[in-house]
C-alpha cells in the first residue's frame, strides 16, 4: 500500500492547483473582489437604524407648550417633524408615504395636559413596516416621557413622578445597527464565497474526465483532499482578510478582540463552508448541481437563521432548532463578539467547537465519499 | 394578418413545448413547487423583528413592594423570561458578555421609597448592543413596560391626589399589532416569485445550448422576437400561478389580511414578472453554460432582494444607493403588494408603482432583444 | 515478455431511468502481449464499461479479471488532460504523481517528446492543441511510467485521418515491446486494422479472434455491382432500391459507383437487369451485420418534393467568416442541385462547421453570396430557414417530451395548419416505425429510435433542403444503414441533402464532396472522382483525403 501523504505527488498535485488558479482568474475574482462588493452594496443597503424618520405635526392649539414639545421632537435626530396644516393634509400625507406617522396636538393640548386621566397627544403610525412602525412609535413614547421629566424639572406640576429608566446599551453605545450588522454580514458573504470556491473544485474534474485519469496514478484519497483544501484555504483567508480590512476602512469598524482569536475563528470557519461546497461537489459529481447546493445551502440561510439581522431568539423553537445546523450562526456570534465586546472566551470557546465539529462532520463525509473507483 | 397569424402558431407551438418541459420533468416540477412554499413557512416564522422570551436578568437591590411588581410585569411580559435572578453587581457584566441574558434590569435600593416621596425613582437597563436591533426592540417594550407600571402606581397612589399622568394616545394603521410577518408575506410573495421566474428563464436557454437543442430552435423560422416570447412566457405564467398561490396561503394559513383590489397585485404581478423575466433572459443570452447563468442570476437577484425593502427599508439606505433602488422592479412590486394586502391601495399610488416597472420591463426586453439577436441569431 | 490481461465471464448492470441496462452480460476474453487487439462495437455496445471493469475502476458483480504484475496504463476516452495546463506541465503532474524522481523524469521527458512529436508545443496550453495532438498528449501522460498492459478507449475519437494515422503508428511501435495494447472503436474499418478484434454487440462477445478469421466465414456472401459511370444519382439511388429488394438480401448498400450487397447463406448471386455482379471481399462490416442477420428496414417510398425554385438549391460564391483576425471560411464558392447527396468533409477546424452553420441560417456570412432553395441568406434569413430542415449531430430534442409532442412542435414551428400536421405526424409515425413509442419520453428511447424521431422531426415540413451534421458517427451498422437508405430516399424524391463528416465512412455515401481545408475548398468531386485523382495507392478515400491534405501543406506551408 502507498502512503496516506507522499510529499511529492501531494507537492505536484498542489502545483497544478496553483496553475490552475493563477490561469483561470474567476476564483481570485470569487474570492476577493467578490466579498468587496457585497460588503459594499449590503453594508450600505441593509440598516435597521429608522434615522430621520419622517413624521406629520399637526398642531391645532395656541398653548406655549405645543411648541416647547416641537421643539423637543426636533432635538431628536431619529424623528424629522413635518408641519402640516391640518388632519385631512397629514392623513394624506400618511397614505402617500410621505411620512412614517402623524403626531397631532388638538386644540384641547393644554387643558388636557394638566387633567389627570387624559391624553393631550394622538400619535398615529403607518404599521405596514412593522419594525420601522414600532419603532417610531418607540421613539416618539421616549421623546414624550423625556419632556414631560424635563417639563416637571422646570414647573413642578401635581402628576406622580414618572420613572426614569437609564438605558445602558454595552457595547454599541449609539447603537449604530452598522456595527452589529457589518461582522454578521461578512460571515454570510464568506459563506458562500468559501462554498462557492470548492464546490466547483472536484466536480470539475468529474465533468472533464480529468478525476478518472488522477484513480489510475497512485494518488491517494487524503493527497486529493488536502490538494483540494490548501489552495483554496489560502485564498478563502485571502477574502477574509481582504473583507475585513475593508470592514474597517471603509466603514469605519474596529476590532476588540484579538487578531490571533479572529485567525483561528475563521480558520475553522472556512473549513466548515470550504467543507460544505466540497462535499457538494464530491457527492454530485457535477458542478451545475454543486453550486446550486452550494448557492442554496448558505446563502438564503445565511441571511435569514444565522441571526445576522433577525434573532435567533425571537424565533419559534422549531426554526431555532433549525438553526443549530446552520454554520453562519456561529461565525455571525464570534465576529459579532471579537468586534464589538473583545475576547470574551465563554462566548467564543463554544462556538468555536461547534464549528470544529461541523467542520470535521463535512470533511469527514467528504472523504467517505471519496472513492478510488468510479461506483 | 396572415403574417401575424403564422407568428402566432410559432409561437404557441414554442409555448406548448416550454410549458410540457418544464412540467413533463418530475425535478423540474418539484424544484419550482416546494421550495418556495417551504421558504414562505421558514422565512415567516424567522424573519421576524419582534422580542418573544428574550432572556432576561434581574438585579432587584430594593425590598419594597412596588419593585416587585415591577419585576413582576417584566416577568409576566412574553417579551421577556426571566433566566436569572442576581444578587450583585459584578453579576453583570458576566451574564451579559457570556450571552446568557441579553439584558439586565436593575432596581436601585432606594426605589420603593423614591417612588412613594415622590422623587424620580431610576430604574437601569443594561442591553447588550451586539445585536442592536434586539436591543432597540427590547428598549421599546421596556418603555411600554415602564408607562403602563406608572400608570398604574398613579392609580394606587394618587386616590389622593386625584391626578394622573399625561398620556399619549399610539395607534397604527394597517398592522394594529405590528405583525412581522404581515410585513414579510405580501413581501415573499413577489420575491419567491422573482427568484422562481429569473432562474427558470435564466437556465433554460442555457440548458438548452448544453444539451445541443438550441440550435435546432435557431434553425427553424421562429424569429427572434417570437423565439423571446416563447422563452419567457412560460415561466411568467407558471410564476404568476405561483404568486398567486403564495398570496393565498398568506392570507388562510397566516391570516395576512387582504384589504385592497386584487385586481391590482394581479396585474402588478405580471407586470413585474415580465419585467424579471425578460432579465433572465438577458442573463442566459449572455452565458454560456447553466451554471454561468446561475451564477449571474444570483449576482442579479440577490441585490435586488437585499436593496427592495423586503427585510429593511430603503429609507435608511444613503442617498446614492436609495437612487439606484430606482431601478429595482422589485421595490415597486413590494409597494404594491403590501399596498394590496395590508391596506386598501388608493389607484394613484398602484399606478405611480406600476409604471416604473413597466418601463424597467420594457427596456430590459428592447436589451434581451437585440442581445438576442446578436448573440444568438 | 510480460503476461496478458485475461477476464472471463464479467457483468455488470446500471440502474438507469429506463430501467436495469445490462452494460456488460457474460463477457469474457483475452489481451495478450505483443498484439494489438480492437475493441469494436457501437456506442452503447459496453465498450467503456469493459475498460473501466479491467482497469479496476468499476467492480463487475460477477466474473473474474486476472491482471498480468506491473502498471496497467488507461487512456480514458476524454483523456484528462488539464486544459489550462501547458504540455510539459501536464507531463510534469503525471510524472510527479507517479512519484517519478529527476534523473527518471529527464530521460522519460525526452523519450516521450521524440515518441510524440511533441517536444516544440511544451509551452502551449493542452486546451489549444488539435485533436490529434492532445490524444498524443494523453498517451505520453499514459506512458510516463512503463505499463505491461494499456487500455485505450476510443483514441481516434475527434481525430482527423491525418493524425489517427500517426496515433495508429505510434501504438504500433509500442507494440514491439511487448506491451499488450486494447483499442477500443466504434468504426469497424479501423478495428479491421488490429491484430484481434472482440465485437460487442449489447453486451455480448459477437466475436473475438483475428479480423481475417472472421471475414473469410463469409466469404461468397459479399457481391459487388459496379454501376456504369453516367453520372446520374438518381439511377444509383433505383438500383439500391431494386437491389434490397432482390430474394436473400440482407443488406444493400451504395459504396460510390458501386453497390454492395451482402447476401443470406445460401442465397443465390444477386442479379440486376443488364449489370454484372462480381463477388467482393468481406470487410468487418459486412460480417457484423450478416451475423446480426436482422435485416435494415427498407424504407417507404417518400412522396416528390415540389420545389418551384429554378437553378441551384445551394449557391454560394465567395462565402467567407471571419472572428477576428482569424478566417474560418476563405472565399468558399460551391453548387448544390436538386436531389444530390453533397458532402462537405475536413478535419476539425477547417472550416467545415462554419460553412455549415452559415448555410443553414446560424450564423451570418462576414461576405460573399449564400442562398439556399432561392431564397439569399443575408436579406431573407428567417425565410430560408422555413424551407430547411436540419438534424444535429447529438440528439437535440427535449428528453421529457414524448415522440409526438416532439413531432407537434416541428409541426407547429414550421407552420403546419393542424390538420395538416395531424396527417403528417400520423404517417410519420407508421413510416418511421415509431408506433409504440409515440407516446414514450424520447430520452430513454434506444439510440436507434432516437435517430429516427430526429429524422421525422427534421423533415416533418417536407424540406427542400436537409442540413446533417456527422448524423452517424457511433451509431451501429444496422441503424447506418437504415438511415442512408432513408436519405437515399428523400433524395430520390427530390429533397437535396447537404452532409458535414470528418468520418470518411460517411462520405461514400455522398453523391458529391467539397473536401475543406484551412477555410478553403481543396478539392471537389464524387468519392469516385477524388480517389481516381488523389488515392495513388489504392487504399481508397481515407487515403486520397491524407494525400490531399499533405500536398495542400506542401504547397501552402503556414506561417
Amino acid at each position: 500500500m502507498t502512503r496516506a501523504v507522499d510529499p511529492q505527488r501531494l507537492r505536484g498535485f498542489l502545483r497544478k492547483e496553483w496553475i490552475q488558479i493563477r490561469r483561470d482568474p474567476s476564483s481570485i475574482i470569487v474570492a476577493v473582489i467578490l466579498p468587496m462588493i457585497m460588503l459594499f452594496l449590503f453594508g450600505f443597503g441593509v440598516s435597521l437604524d429608522a434615522r430621520n424618520q419622517p413624521a406629520a405635526v399637526v398642531i391645532e392649539t395656541s398653548a406655549p407648550e405645543a411648541q416647547d414639545f416641537l421643539a423637543s421632537l426636533r432635538a431628536n435626530k431619529y424623528i424629522i417633524p413635518r408641519l402640516a396644516p391640518d388632519r385631512p393634509t397629514a392623513t394624506e400625507w400618511l397614505r402617500s408615504r410621505k411620512v412614517m406617522a402623524i403626531i397631532v396636538l388638538g386644540d384641547d393640548f393644554g387643558e388636557r395636559l394638566h387633567r389627570a386621566d387624559s391624553a393631550p397627544i394622538q400619535v398615529l403610525v403607518n404599521g405596514t413596516d412593522a419594525n420601522t412602525a414600532r419603532l417610531v412609535s418607540g421613539y416618539i413614547q421616549g421623546v414624550w416621557a423625556t419632556w414631560l421629566v424635563d417639563r416637571e424639572n422646570v414647573s413642578p406640576c401635581s402628576a406622580p413622578t414618572p420613572i426614569n429608566v437609564q438605558f445602558r446599551v454595552w457595547f454599541n453605545e449609539d447603537l449604530d445597527s452598522r456595527r452589529s450588522i457589518i461582522p454578521g454580514l461578512i460571515a454570510v458573504i464568506m459563506t458562500l464565497i468559501g462554498a462557492l470556491l470548492t464546490a466547483m473544485v472536484v466536480a470539475r474534474e468529474w465533468e472533464r474526465g480529468t478525476m478518472e485519469a488522477l484513480l489510475t496514478t497512485p494518488l491517494t484519497r487524503t493527497e486529493l483532499l488536502l490538494g483540494k483544501l490548501i489552495p483554496y484555504f489560502c485564498l478563502g483567508m485571502a477574502g477574509m482578510t481582504v473583507t475585513v480590512l475593508f470592514a474597517l476602512t471603509v466603514f469605519g469598524l474596529s476590532i476588540k478582540g484579538s487578531i490571533l482569536a479572529l485567525v483561528l475563528a475563521s480558520s475553522l470557519f472556512m473549513l466548515v463552508v470550504l467543507g460544505i461546497g466540497l462535499m457538494a461537489s464530491t457527492i454530485t459529481r457535477n458542478q451545475f448541481t454543486a453550486s446550486i447546493i452550494a448557492l442554496t445551502a448558505t446563502m438564503l440561510p445565511g441571511m435569514l437563521l444565522s441571526g445576522f439581522i433577525f434573532d435567533i431568539r425571537s424565533m419559534n423553537k422549531v426554526i431555532q432548532t433549525i438553526t443549530y445546523i446552520v454554520p453562519a450562526r456561529y461565525f455571525v456570534d464570534l465576529l459579532k463578539t471579537l468586534f464589538m465586546a473583545g475576547d470574551i472566551w465563554a462566548a467564543i470557546l463554544p462556538n468555536m467547537l461547534a464549528l470544529a465539529v461541523v467542520a470535521a462532520l463535512f470533511i469527514g463525509i467528504t472523504a467517505r465519499k471519496t472513492t478510488r473507483n468510479l461506483e | 394578418m396572415s403574417d401575424f397569424r403564422a407568428a402566432w402558431g410559432r409561437i404557441k407551438a414554442l409555448i406548448i413545448r416550454e410549458m410540457l418541459s418544464i412540467w413533463r420533468d418530475k425535478r423540474a416540477r418539484v424544484v419550482l413547487i416546494i421550495p418556495p412554499i417551504m421558504q414562505l413557512f421558514v422565512f415567516s416564522y424567522a424573519a421576524t423583528f419582534e422580542l418573544n422570551d428574550a432572556p432576561l436578568a434581574v438585579l432587584n437591590e430594593d425590598m419594597g413592594v412596588a419593585s416587585r411588581d415591577l419585576v413582576a410585569r417584566f416577568t409576566s411580559a412574553h417579551a421577556f423570561k426571566t433566566v436569572a435572578v442576581l444578587t450583585n453587581q459584578k453579576e453583570i457584566a458576566e451574564v451579559i458578555e457570556d450571552e446568557k441574558a441579553l439584558a439586565v434590569l436593575r432596581i436601585g435600593p432606594t426605589f420603593s421609597r423614591d417612588l412613594l416621596s415622590g422623587k424620580s425613582p431610576q430604574v437601569q437597563f443594561i442591553v447588550d448592543g451586539r445585536q442592536s436591533n434586539t436591543a432597540l426592540v427590547a428598549i421599546s417594550y421596556v418603555n411600554g413596560i415602564i408607562e403602563d407600571f406608572s400608570l398604574e402606581q398613579a392609580a394606587l397612589h394618587g386616590g389622593a391626589r386625584k391626578i394622573g399622568t399625561p398620556r399619549l394616545i399610539s395607534r397604527a394603521w394597517f398592522n394594529p399589532n405590528f405583525d412581522s410577518q404581515w410585513f414579510i408575506i405580501p413581501g415573499l410573495v413577489a420575491t419567491l416569485t422573482m427568484i422562481v421566474a429569473t432562474l427558470t428563464t435564466a437556465l433554460s436557454v442555457a440548458r438548452e445550448r448544453e444539451l445541443g437543442t438550441f440550435e435546432q430552435l435557431l434553425v427553424t423560422p421562429l424569429r427572434p422576437a417570437e423565439l423571446l416570447i416563447g422563452k419567457i412566457a412560460p415561466p411568467a405564467m407558471m410564476a404568476f400561478c405561483e404568486g398567486l398561490l403564495l398570496a393565498a396561503l398568506g392570507v388562510l394559513i397566516f391570516g395576512v389580511p387582504l384589504r385592497g383590489d386584487i385586481l391590482f397585485l394581479a396585474i402588478g404581478l405580471a407586470v413585474f414578472l415580465i419585467s424579471v423575466t425578460t432579465v433572465g433572459l438577458m442573463v442566459s443570452t449572455l452565458t454560456q453554460t447553466q451554471q454561468q447563468a446561475q451564477i449571474a442570476s444570483f449576482c442579479v437577484v440577490m441585490p435586488c432582494i437585499i436593496l427592495s425593502g423586503l427585510t429593511t427599508p430603503i429609507e435608511n439606505m444613503p442617498d446614492w444607493l436609495q437612487t439606484l433602488t430606482y431601478l429595482n422592479p422589485l421595490r415597486y412590486i413590494l409597494v404594491i403588494n403590501r399596498g394590496v394586502f395590508l391596506e386598501d391601495l388608493p389607484i394613484g399610488v398602484a399606478l405611480s408603482q406600476l409604471w416604473p416597472m413597466a418601463l424597467i420591463g420594457a427596456v430590459t426586453a428592447t436589451a434581451a432583444m437585440r442581445l438576442f439577436r446578436s448573440r444568438v441569431a | 515478455m510480460a503476461d496478458g490481461l485475461r477476464f472471463s465471464d464479467l457483468r455488470k448492470t446500471f440502474t438507469a431511468e429506463s430501467g436495469v441496462v445490462k452494460a456488460l452480460d457474460g463477457v469474457s476474453g483475452s489481451i495478450e502481449p505483443g498484439r494489438i487487439t480492437g475493441l469494436v462495437g457501437p456506442d452503447a455496445a459496453g465498450k467503456t464499461t469493459l475498460i473501466r471493469v479491467l482497469a479496476d475502476l468499476l467492480k463487475a458483480e460477477s466474473g473474474n479479471v486476472d491482471r498480468p504484475r506491473g502498471h496497467i496504463g488507461y487512456m480514458p476516452q476524454k483523456f484528462g488532460l488539464y486544459e489550462d495546463l501547458t504540455v510539459s506541465e501536464n507531463l510534469a503532474l503525471y510524472a510527479d504523481l507517479h512519484g517519478l524522481n529527476r534523473n527518471e523524469r529527464e530521460q522519460t521527458f525526452k523519450r516521450l517528446h521524440q515518441f510524440t512529436g511533441l517536444a516544440p508545443f511544451g509551452d502551449r496550453l493542452a486546451g489549444k492543441l488539435s485533436g490529434g495532438m492532445k490524444q498524443k498528449l494523453g498517451l505520453a501522460c499514459t506512458l510516463v511510467v512503463a505499463p505491461a498492459v494499456l487500455l485505450l478507449d476510443e483514441p481516434s475519437v475527434g481525430v482527423d485521418p491525418v493524425s489517427r494515422r500517426e496515433l495508429w503508428s505510434m501504438v504500433r511501435s509500442l507494440q514491439d515491446t511487448g506491451i499488450a495494447v486494447l483499442w477500443s472503436t466504434a468504426y469497424l474499418d479501423e478495428a479491421e486494422r488490429c491484430d484481434h478484434v472482440i465485437l460487442l454487440h449489447e453486451g455480448h462477445v459477437l466475436f473475438d479472434g483475428a479480423p481475417a478469421d472472421l471475414t473469410k466465414k463469409f466469404a461468397g456472401r459479399t457481391w459487388r455491382i459496379p454501376i456504369p459511370a453516367d453520372n446520374d444519382a438518381q439511377r444509383k439511388r433505383e438500383l439500391q432500391r431494386a437491389g434490397s429488394q432482390l430474394p436473400g438480401v440482407i443488406d444493400a448498400q451504395i459504396q460510390g459507383r458501386a453497390l454492395r450487397l451482402v447476401m443470406s447463406p445460401d442465397a443465390p448471386a444477386p442479379q440486376l437487369p443488364n449489370l454484372k455482379a462480381e463477388p467482393a471481399t468481406p470487410r468487418l462490416e459486412d460480417a457484423y451485420l450478416a451475423m446480426l442477420d436482422t435485416r435494415p428496414r427498407t424504407p417507404p417510398p417518400v412522396e416528390p418534393i415540389e420545389n418551384p425554385t429554378f437553378g441551384h438549391m445551394i449557391e454560394t460564391r465567395n462565402l467567407t467568416r471571419r472572428f477576428g483576425e482569424f478566417t474560418a471560411v476563405d472565399h468558399i464558392s460551391f453548387n448544390v442541385e436538386r436531389g444530390e447527396i453533397f458532402g462537405l468533409l475536413g478535419p476539425n477546424g477547417a472550416g467545415k462547421s462554419t460553412t455549415f452553420k452559415m448555410l443553414c441560417g446560424l450564423l451570418p456570412a462576414s461576405s460573399g453570396e449564400a442562398r439556399v432553395a432561392g431564397v439569399d441568406l443575408r436579406t431573407e434569413r428567417d425565410d430560408a430557414r422555413g424551407k430547411l430542415g436540419y438534424m444535429a449531430q447529438k440528439f437535440a430534442y427535449l428528453g421529457h417530451l414524448t415522440v409526438a409532442q416532439n413531432m407537434r412542435f416541428a409541426a407547429g414551428v414550421y407552420g403546419l395548419s393542424t390538420s395538416e400536421a395531424k396527417t403528417r405526424i400520423e404517417a410519420a409515425i407508421a413510416d418511421y416505425g415509431l408506433e409504440q413509442f409515440a407516446n414514450e419520453p424520447c430520452g430513454l428511447l434506444p439510440l436507434g429510435i432516437k435517430q429516427r424521431m430526429a429524422l421525422a422531426c427534421a423533415v416533418i415540413h417536407r424540406p427542400a433542403v436537409l442540413f446533417l451534421d456527422e448524423p452517424t458517427s457511433g451509431v451501429d451498422p444496422v441503424t447506418r444503414h437504415e438511415f442512408w437508405a432513408r436519405i437515399n430516399a428523400m433524395a430520390g424524391a427530390g429533397m437535396t441533402i447537404m452532409v458535414t463528416s470528418h468520418f470518411i465512412d460517411e462520405a461514400e455515401y455522398c453523391d458529391r464532396l467539397a473536401i475543406i481545408y484551412r477555410g478553403r475548398v481543396i478539392g471537389m468531386g464524387s468519392p469516385e472522382e477524388i480517389k481516381a485523382k488523389h488515392d495513388k495507392t489504392g487504399e481508397g478515400l481515407e487515403a486520397a483525403f491524407i494525400s490531399l491534405i499533405e500536398s495542400y501543406d506542401l504547397e501552402h506551408p503556414q506561417q
